[in-house]
């Protein structure tokens, strides 16, 4: 018999063992905030969560975006700043001047860049978490993972109270990077520190609805 | 409950790294003395309790979200044959190759096969439990294969030669002096004048590690979860040592458990809610990923999954012990165990520490092989408190321990007490006359609140390290019955 074969067997022969019967799913937990998307409150709650993590965050409105991406990367990575990567589908009103595309190179070359600048599929407000879906807005993964400064931009409209509420708007079959903050550890003495091996830098650019 | 389970016939136990050479309490002794460790334990515990309580308390739904979890769950094994060929079909559809391993030894085979076609000399691993329960580093070095841990507590752990001792928090036992010293002496290239502030030891790691990263043609993993119906597989993390594993080798192997499926996308808004709270303390964790299959220009071209049994089938025909199945890992039962907080993990002798170790490792290996683990705990109740998941580990382990008096051939104070437990609880008539005996035990006390210290053999073994309360005056049947004017 097939390892695959021997195993379904088990687990048969287990479950008629134990007499194990399907139960029914109570699913009496709250499935929505109840504030629809890009409520104020879930922006405010938004902003504190991610603060909370270290995170930095730039209110801004609809006009504005290439502008405060721009301030925000000269004032973490320089006047003389190394590469900046925009993801392939950012749209041409939130890309700073001065910011190539990314073209696939590979990971090595991505590495040295100074700064990626993303789009984001959903925020959610109680965690403080911005869900990366790999299309063209979010880029691939390796954009918001390799340099070493992380810009997303949300849109009012794609802030959500919870995780539920979240999930629902996602597409599972997409590589999906769910971020809470910069990567961090709390390894040593259980003290945390920001910035392992994923950015030591977020920066999350909140847009206002138009 | 007259009949204690003694394992299927035809469902064989795991083997691995599930249980230590000696038995619990000499090695609980021994670690008992090593003070800077349950120094550091103390403090770190100490921590995230508070914290977990912290943010478990800003949910509303604490309570409703811990009841899905459990049904989730439960639903999930009683149907689990259904569930995983759902979940190959799915992963196979979107270009990934699935692998089924009946025990340790043909998991670490298929790894180790795996690895030697692409021609990698050497692999990037990413925590994961199952993975040090068969032994795969090892398996793979023998096969000239090195493997390099990117937590940093695995690397902590892995360049101090030593073993992991939390879930969560592998080199929890270590402090930042130690980690000074071991990164001293072990990382080469490693700057001389580093100090032991945690922010210059983590930037260390960070250097050391990139560069692997980069050039690493494959990856191993684990999973925190399995989605059925998509065939998408989740990754919970924090450091980001994941993502790099999981996104940047062409070749990805993942390691999982066969108690990790779930059924619905739905189902994982229940854990990801439930499983950072619980285990670092956080709202959510830094970093979550999710895959399914092969996704073409974005991470590794070619996707296995390995589905691990290895005493897993053999928990599941256990009526009491398969709730050990639902265990997400979070590892907050470990923190707030008194004995846990006071021998530290490497007691345990399991990859599987504290409470849930005490009731997973001889549920997977058989409680012969493990048969003193089960008293590794005082019945608290503490750990079910906290469980996202609400298994009811003191439960199981009183079942464990009938168990392993039962298979245990030698008559002993446990054996002769929980035999007749077991055998007088059942029938009700019996429990009261049972209960009638108890006023012996007043006499013996003569008016104190415990029991003399020395019983005669053979139960003055159990009476020489614990003070048994003078039974009541009155059982609580007879009581209820007096209060209620009702019969029992
Ligand atoms: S048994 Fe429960 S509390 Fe313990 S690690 Fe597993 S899920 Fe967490």
């Amino acid at each position: 018999m097939s390892a695959r074969e021997e195993i379904l067997a088990r687990i048969r022969a287990a479950n008629g063992a134990a007499q194990a019967t399907e139960t029914e799913v109570p699913r009496a937990y709250r499935r929505s905030d109840g504030r629809p998307p890009g409520h104020p409150e879930l922006l405010d709650l938004l902003e504190d969560r991610l603060v909370d993590y270290r995170a930095a965050v730039h209110r801004c409105g609809p006009e504005e975006v290439a502008a405060t991406v721009e301030g925000v990367l000269t004032e973490a990575l320089g006047p003389d700043r190394a590469e900046v990567l925009a993801a392939p589908g950012l749209p041409g009103t939130w890309t700073p001047s001065g910011a190539g595309r990314d073209d696939g190179r590979p990971a090595v070359r991505l590495s040295e860049c100074g700064a990626a600048v993303t789009g984001t599929a959903v925020a959610i407000a109680q965690t403080g978490t911005l869900v990366l879906d790999a299309g063209a807005v979010c880029g691939r993964r390796a954009l918001s993972l390799l340099p070493d400064v992380c810009v997303c931009v949300v849109r009012a409209d794609q802030v959500v109270g919870g995780v539920p509420e979240a999930l629902e708007r996602l597409d599972p079959l997409a590589p999906l990077t769910f971020v809470s903050g910069p990567s961090a550890t709390s390894d040593i003495e259980l003290e945390r520190v920001e910035g392992v091996h994923g950015p030591r830098t977020l920066h999350v650019v909140l847009v206002a609805s138009a | 409950m007259s009949r204690t389970f003694l394992g299927m016939p035809g469902i064989p136990h795991g083997t691995g790294n599930l249980g230590g050479e000696e038995p619990f309490p000499r090695s609980a002794a021994r670690h008992l003395a090593d003070h800077q460790m349950r120094a550091n334990l103390a403090n770190a515990t100490g921590t995230i309790r508070a914290k977990r309580a912290s943010v478990v308390s800003e949910l509303p739904d604490w309570e409703e979200l811990r009841e899905s979890g459990r049904a989730v769950k439960e639903a999930t094994m009683a149907r689990l044959d259904e569930h995983l060929v759902e979940l190959e079909r799915r992963v196979t559809e979107r270009g990934g190759t699935v692998h089924w391993a009946r025990d340790a030894a043909e998991a670490n085979r298929i790894v180790t096969d795996l690895v030697r076609a692409t021609g990698a000399e050497e692999v990037v691993k990413v925590k994961s439990m199952a993975t040090q329960e068969i032994g795969l580093n090892e398996a793979l070095e023998e096969a000239g294969v090195t493997a390099w841990e990117t937590d940093l507590a695995e690397l902590i752990v892995q360049l101090g030669d030593d073993r992991p001792s939390h879930i969560l928090v592998p080199a929890i036992h270590r402090n930042r002096t130690e980690i000074r010293r071991i990164f001293l002496e072990t990382m080469p290239g490693v700057d001389p004048d580093l100090t032991d502030d945690p922010r210059q030891l983590a930037m260390a790691a960070r250097a050391y590690l990139r560069e692997r990263f980069l050039r690493a043609k494959v990856a191993i993993s684990g999973a925190n979860f399995a989605v059925a119906e998509t065939g998408t597989l989740a990754v919970v993390e924090s450091e980001g040592n994941g993502r790099m594993c999981l996104t940047l080798p062409d070749t990805l192997i993942t390691v999982m458990g066969i108690e990790k499926t779930v059924p619905t996308w739905r189902d994982l808004e229940v854990f990801l809610q439930t499983l950072p709270r619980s285990s670092t303390g956080e709202r959510m964790n830094p970093y979550t990923s999710t895959w399914t299959g092969v996704t073409p220009g974005d991470g590794p071209g070619e996707f296995h999954l390995v589905l691990l049994d290895n005493g897993r089938t053999a928990a599941l025909a256990d009526p009491t012990g398969r709730q050990a199945l639902h265990c997400i890992r979070c590892s907050a039962c470990l923190n707030v165990c008194p004995v846990y907080e006071r021998t530290g993990g490497h007691a345990y002798g399991s990859v599987y520490p504290g409470p849930i170790g005490a009731v997973l490792s001889p549920q997977l290996t058989g409680v012969e092989a493990n048969p003193s683990l089960p008293y590794a705990s005082t019945l608290c109740g503490a750990c079910y408190e906290v469980c996202p998941v609400a298994i009811d580990i003191p439960s199981i382990l009183v079942d464990l321990r009938g168990r392993q008096v039962e298979s245990d051939r030698r008559p002993s104070a446990e054996r002769i007490a929980f035999g007749a437990v077991a055998r007088v609880m059942s029938p009700p008539r019996l429990w009261r006359s049972a209960q009638r005996l108890t006023r012996l035990g007043r006499l013996l006390a003569r008016g104190r609140a415990t029991l003399p210290a020395a019983l005669p053999p053979p139960l003055s073994k159990w009476t020489r390290t614990r003070d048994l309360p003078t039974p009541p005056s009155e059982t609580f049947t007879r009581r209820w019955a007096r209060d209620h004017g009702d019969r029992t």
